[in-house]
């Protein structure tokens, strides 16, 4: 564990209030270097989405819902319109997990309800941006994603801060519920500031036949991101898939994992980390319970050190309760190999290019089930960070 | 007429992890000319090879590589590589998650030559999306190496024992590839030259040489006529074919 100090554990009262933010009506009132920021996390005005929600400090500036079957709300509003959604609400996360949930359940600065309707699958994406524009806040959402019975979804979510942020807090909580036979695929591309702490947590359920497919990439500095998606399979062939793309570098503190627990016969997950370190610390977790017969897991982490500095800690877990499970890990933490460094240069890549090029490489995990438009940012987010490496 | 050269080694000697291997290789390359280097395993032909590339662990102790009238001997790989040369790997590592077209394109930097309709000559085209090397057989390995110095179309190519590990079907292609990359179907003057390293003699048949080496201990014992020297080495073996050298001299 690391050393406790006050730099890894943000304190909520040590932020200001993100309602205190003053934040234009409109995402048109966004300056230009606004902008900028916003398109290296992927967020294009005209892209073509199924909806888009966007979110600066406590104010939704943007919620858009075109297609039949897709409901795109504040989640504020959905509290109001929907008497049912209490069944949803903080029954896959609990309100008394830690002091962040606690602190996000006192005092609510909105987020986003997405609810696909039973059959629909939606061609485009969703995209939401939860976006911290106002320095020293703490912005502290809640999330609830349902996918009804037969329904597919594509949610991206980028979440980034304003250029001139540094110290900034995010606490997100993001509960997702997979229906029978649906299919959720959640991609989370981050780029925060380099004194931003991270406190996603995340519940998701999955029902019988459902899929989700998560995928997370944070590539630039920060301060510290700490998170832990526990995941439920609770019906028969019931599948997850986590998976991580993650660069730590110099004052980067990253504490990223997922916990899938396999409760019906037959459901199936997977959790694949891929960490590089330049004089962060990557810590990557991954625990993985059998609590049903027949069911198979597995988990894969590796690591790549490009420095002395910094650390790579990989801490899988296994835990079987019946005798017929298939349940794996591999873990592996090494230096990039000279010999491929050097097949590179005689090829005419300079030591640093053919370096920059192998780093691309081991990042460029791909995740079963993916839409290619979503592998698209990921292989996009990675090549912007490969020129800064 | 003289032909003007291309790489010259002067007096080489050179250290592998401590121990000398190379002892004193002089040999000239002329623009044009293919040159074959023959001998024993462990007597230093690879290495030669690996030394011209300009690999670290090969450290040079004494003598010059002189390249287009340059003294590259303390160059990096890739200023070689952008100065002409080229190598083609006995066994390449596999780069996890870049594609070989993405590799290739690299390796093309700006010179225009397109990837697709090469790969297409030679029955590569399905592997350009592949990751490069990954799980590619001793033929696909050898053609994923050509096809990449064919793009990079180097001025010097290395080739050390390319027809090892490759079955009837494939060697074709691998010959084919190999005297496209040497311009050996051309009856315009051969600008590209190559130094190939061959066990078994079988690469010539399909890639003639000018000039034969025998390389043993680390030393250029013999030159002469490429087909005369391993038919030679062939009938007598190198012992034979050292010491009836050493006669000549005598």
């Amino acid at each position: 564990m690391p050393e406790k100090n006050r730099s890894l554990e943000p304190k909520v009262e040590e932020f200001k209030s993100a309602k205190e933010g003053n934040i234009p009506r409109s995402i048109e009132e966004f300056t230009p270097e606004e902008w900028a920021r916003l398109k290296e996390v992927g967020i294009e005005p005209d892209a073509s989405r199924e909806g888009e929600f966007f979110q600066a400090d406590a104010r939704v500036v943007h919620c858009r819902s075109i297609p039949e079957g897709l409901e795109l709300l504040p989640v504020t509003e959905a509290l109001e319109k929907y008497d049912w959604l209490s069944d949803y609400w903080w029954k896959s996360v609990s309100a008394d997990k830690d002091e962040y949930t606690k602190a996000t359940a006192e005092d609510l600065d909105d987020g986003y309800f997405i609810r696909v309707l039973p059959g629909y699958r939606l061609v485009y994406p969703v995209q939401t941006c939860l976006y911290i524009r106002t320095p020293g806040v703490v912005q502290k959402v809640h999330n609830i994603v349902i996918v009804e019975e037969g329904a597919e979804l594509n949610l991206i979510t980028a979440c980034t801060t304003h250029p001139g942020v540094r110290s900034s807090f995010h606490i997100g909580v993001s509960e997702f519920y997979v229906k029978r036979n649906a299919k959720l695929t959640f991609t989370m591309i981050h780029n925060w500031a380099d004194e931003t702490h991270v406190r996603p947590r995340t519940g998701v359920i999955v029902e019988e036949g459902g899929t989700y497919i998560s995928t997370y990439v944070t590539l630039h500095q920060v301060a510290t991101i700490q998170t832990m998606p526990d995941c439920r399979l609770v019906g028969p062939g019931a599948k997850a898939t986590f998976g991580s793309v993650v660069a730590a570098p110099k004052g980067s503190y990253l504490d990223l994992g997922a916990r899938v627990s396999l409760e019906a016969p037959e459901t199936r997950a997977e959790i694949i980390s891929r960490s590089v370190s330049y004089g962060g610390e990557s810590l990557a977790r991954g625990h993985l319970i059998g609590k049903a017969p027949e069911v198979k897991a597995h988990l894969e982490c590796q690591g790549l050190m490009l420095s002395d500095e910094g650390a790579i800690k990989a801490i899988p877990q296994l835990d079987a309760y019946y005798s017929n499970v298939e349940m794996s890990h591999e873990a592996a933490v090494g230096k990039v190999a000279q010999e491929e460094i050097e097949y590179l240069m005689a090829r005419g890549l300079s030591e640093e290019e053919a370096t920059s090029l192998i780093v691309q490489g081991f990042l460029n995990v791909r995740i079963e089930g993916l839409p290619e438009e979503l592998q698209k940012r990921i292989d996009k987010a990675i090549e912007l960070a490969r020129e800064g490496l | 007429m003289v032909k003007e050269p291309l790489l010259e080694i002067q007096d080489l000697w050179v250290e592998v992890e401590g121990k000398e291997v190379l002892k004193g290789v002089s040999l000239t390359i002329p623009k044009g000319e293919t040159h074959a280097l023959f001998g024993r395993n462990g007597s230093g032909k690879t290495t030669l090879l690996m030394t011209i590339m300009g690999f670290p662990t090969y450290k040079v102790r004494h003598g010059k590589i002189i390249f287009k009238g340059e003294d590259i001997t303390h160059l990096p790989p890739f200023e070689r590589a952008r100065r002409g040369i080229g190598i083609m790997f006995q066994r390449p590592p596999t780069i996890r998650g870049v594609k070989l077209r993405e590799m290739l394109k690299l390796c093309a930097k700006e010179n225009g030559i397109k990837i697709e309709e090469l790969a297409r000559e030679f029955g590569f085209e399905g592997f350009l999306e592949r990751d490069v090397n990954r799980g590619f057989s001793g033929g696909e390995l050898k053609k994923s190496e050509l096809l990449q110095l064919l793009i990079q179309d180097p001025d010097l190519v290395l080739l050390d024992e390319p027809e090892s590990g490759v079955d009837m079907e494939n060697i074709q292609v691998v010959g084919r590839m190999i005297r496209k990359l040497l311009q050996k179907d051309t009856h315009r003057p051969r600008t590209k030259s190559g130094l190939i390293i061959t066990h078994t003699g079988f690469i010539l048949q399909f890639v003639p040489a000018d000039l034969g080496y025998v390389m043993m201990d680390g030393t250029i014992y013999c030159q002469g006529n490429p087909q005369e020297i391993f038919e030679g080495i062939q009938k007598h073996g190198y012992e034979e074919c050292v010491s009836c050298l050493k006669r000549i001299e005598a």
